[in-house]
C-alpha cells in the first residue's frame, strides 16, 4: 500500500475560512474522523496570531508554524509535518477506522503565551472532491458534471456501508469476548476461592496438629 | 474563493472545560448546529448558541444530542459553546455539525435560472435523497460508535476487575492463615512453659 501524500501550501490569498477556534500557543488540538478505507480528506486551515496592540488577530502572522499529526487507527503516525501558518493537508486512508488529526503550534514558549486563532475545515470523501476542476479537466457538460457528483456520493454511500459491516463484526466480537470473559473468570474465581478454602482447613489443621491443640 | 459551507468535527471536550466554535453568518442565512455526545460519563453536556451581540439564542443543559435550525438576524460572528463544567473527571468526545444550509452549488449547474429539463431535475431530486442518505449514515455511525466503544469499555472492565478480584481472593486467603498462625506462635513458649509445669503431655 502506498500512502499517498499531497501537500499543497497556499499562498496568502483571501480564501474564506469559514469555522475557527482559539486555542493557547502551547496547546493541541484533536479531531477524530471515523472513515472508510481510501478516503480522501482535506485539511485546510489557517492560523492567525492575536495582536496585543490592536487587540485583534493578525491577518497575517509570518513565523508562526503549525505542526500537523494524523494517525491511523493503529497508532501509526500517516503524516507529521511542521506547515507555516496557512496550508492545506491531504492523506487517504488506507485503513478503515478512526483517524486522529492533532495541530499544535510550533511556538518555543515555555508557557501558554497568547491565544491563536485557528480557522479550520475539514471535508472528507465526498466533499473532498473540488467539481469545478473535474468540469474543466474532463470537459463535462453540466448534467454530466452533476451524474458524476452522483456517482461519487453512491461510492461514499457503498464504502460506509461496507465500513458498517466490518464495525458491527468487531462490535459482535468485543460482546462475545466479554461474555466468555465473564464466564471464565467466575469459573476461575470460584475454583480459587474453593482450592484456597480447601488449602486453609488443611493448612490450619496441620498447624493445630502440630501444636497440639487437636 | 472558496466557500466553505459545512464543517463537521468530532473533538474531545476535557473535564471542566469550554470550548467555542465560531462561525461568520450572513443576514437571513439559515443555519443548521447539530450535536452529539459519544462517550463520556452520562453523555450529556450544556450548549449554548450566542449572536454576535453575546445574545443567547439557543441553550440546552446537559443534553445528549440534538439539531437546531435557525436564521441570523444580523450578519456576525455567531458562536456555538460546548461546556463539560459540571463534571469533574469525565471527557467528553463530541460531534459537532455547524453547517450553513445552502449547499456549496456544483459549478454551473445551479447558476443559471433557466428552467431545468426533467433529466436535470430529477438528477437534483436524487442529490437530495443521497444527501439524506449520506445524513441517516452518519448518525447510524454515531450511535453505533456510542455502543461499541460502551461495549470495549466494559470488556476491558470486566478483565480488571476480574483480575484484581482473584488477587483479592488470593491475598485475603494467605492473610488469614498467617493471622491466625500469628496467634497461636506467641503463646507457643508460655503454653509449653505451662504445660511442662504442670505435668501435662
Amino acid at each position: 500500500m502506498i500512502n499517498k501524500i499531497v501537500i499543497l501550501v497556499l499562498a496568502l490569498i483571501a480564501s474564506c475560512h469559514g469555522l475557527y477556534f482559539h486555542i493557547g500557543e502551547t496547546e493541541r488540538k484533536c479531531f477524530i474522523e471515523e472513515i472508510p478505507d481510501e478516503t480522501t480528506v482535506i485539511v485546510n486551515y489557517k492560523v492567525e496570531l492575536y495582536d496585543p496592540r490592536s487587540g485583534g488577530f493578525m491577518p497575517s502572522s509570518p513565523g508562526i508554524g503549525m505542526h500537523v499529526e494524523v494517525k491511523d487507527p493503529d497508532d501509526k503516525m500517516v503524516l507529521s509535518r511542521v506547515y507555516s501558518a496557512e496550508g492545506r493537508i491531504s492523506f487517504t486512508s488506507h485503513t478503515p477506522g478512526e483517524h486522529v488529526i492533532c495541530m499544535y503550534s510550533n511556538s518555543t514558549a515555555w508557557f501558554s503565551g497568547s491565544q491563536l486563532r485557528v480557522h479550520l475545515d475539514i471535508q472528507v470523501g465526498e466533499h473532498a472532491i473540488d467539481y469545478a476542476n473535474v468540469a474543466q479537466k474532463e470537459k463535462l457538460t453540466e448534467l454530466q458534471l452533476r451524474i458524476r457528483q452522483l456517482l461519487d456520493q453512491v461510492e461514499q454511500i457503498t464504502k460506509e456501508q461496507n465500513y458498517q459491516r466490518y464495525r458491527e463484526e468487531r462490535f459482535r466480537q468485543t460482546s462475545e469476548s466479554t461474555n466468555k470473559r465473564v464466564l471464565w473468570w467466575s469459573l476461575a474465581q470460584t475454583g480459587v476461592l474453593l482450592i484456597m478454602g480447601l488449602w486453609q482447613m488443611k493448612h490450619l489443621k496441620s498447624f493445630f496438629e502440630a501444636k497440639k491443640l487437636v | 474563493m472558496d466557500l466553505i459551507n459545512s464543517v463537521e468535527l468530532t473533538f474531545e471536550l476535557p473535564d471542566n472545560d469550554k470550548q467555542c466554535y465560531y462561525q461568520d453568518i450572513e443576514k437571513n442565512k439559515t443555519a443548521i448546529l447539530e450535536y452529539q455526545v459519544i462517550t463520556g460519563g452520562q453523555y450529556d453536556v450544556d450548549v449554548e448558541l450566542l449572536s454576535p451581540t453575546k445574545e443567547i439564542l439557543y441553550k440546552q443543559i446537559k443534553s445528549q444530542f440534538d439539531s437546531h435550525q435557525f436564521t441570523a438576524a444580523q450578519t456576525g460572528v455567531y458562536a456555538a459553546c460546548f461546556s463539560n463544567e459540571f463534571s469533574t473527571f469525565s471527557h467528553k468526545l463530541i460531534y459537532m455539525d455547524f453547517s450553513l444550509s445552502d449547499e456549496n452549488p456544483l459549478p454551473g449547474v445551479d447558476e443559471h435560472a433557466t428552467v431545468l429539463t426533467q433529466m436535470e431535475s430529477t438528477a437534483q431530486e436524487i442529490h437530495k435523497s443521497l444527501n439524506a442518505i449520506l445524513d441517516f449514515q452518519t448518525h447510524h455511525r454515531l450511535r453505533e460508535a456510542q455502543g461499541r466503544k460502551r461495549a470495549e469499555d466494559l470488556n476491558e472492565r470486566v478483565l480488571y476487575f476480574s483480575i484484581i478480584e482473584t488477587s483479592l481472593i488470593l491475598i485475603i486467603a494467605i492473610t488469614t492463615v498467617i493471622v491466625l498462625r500469628s496467634f497461636f506462635s506467641e503463646k507457643k513458649p508460655s503454653q509449653m512453659h505451662s504445660n511442662i509445669r504442670y505435668g501435662r503431655m
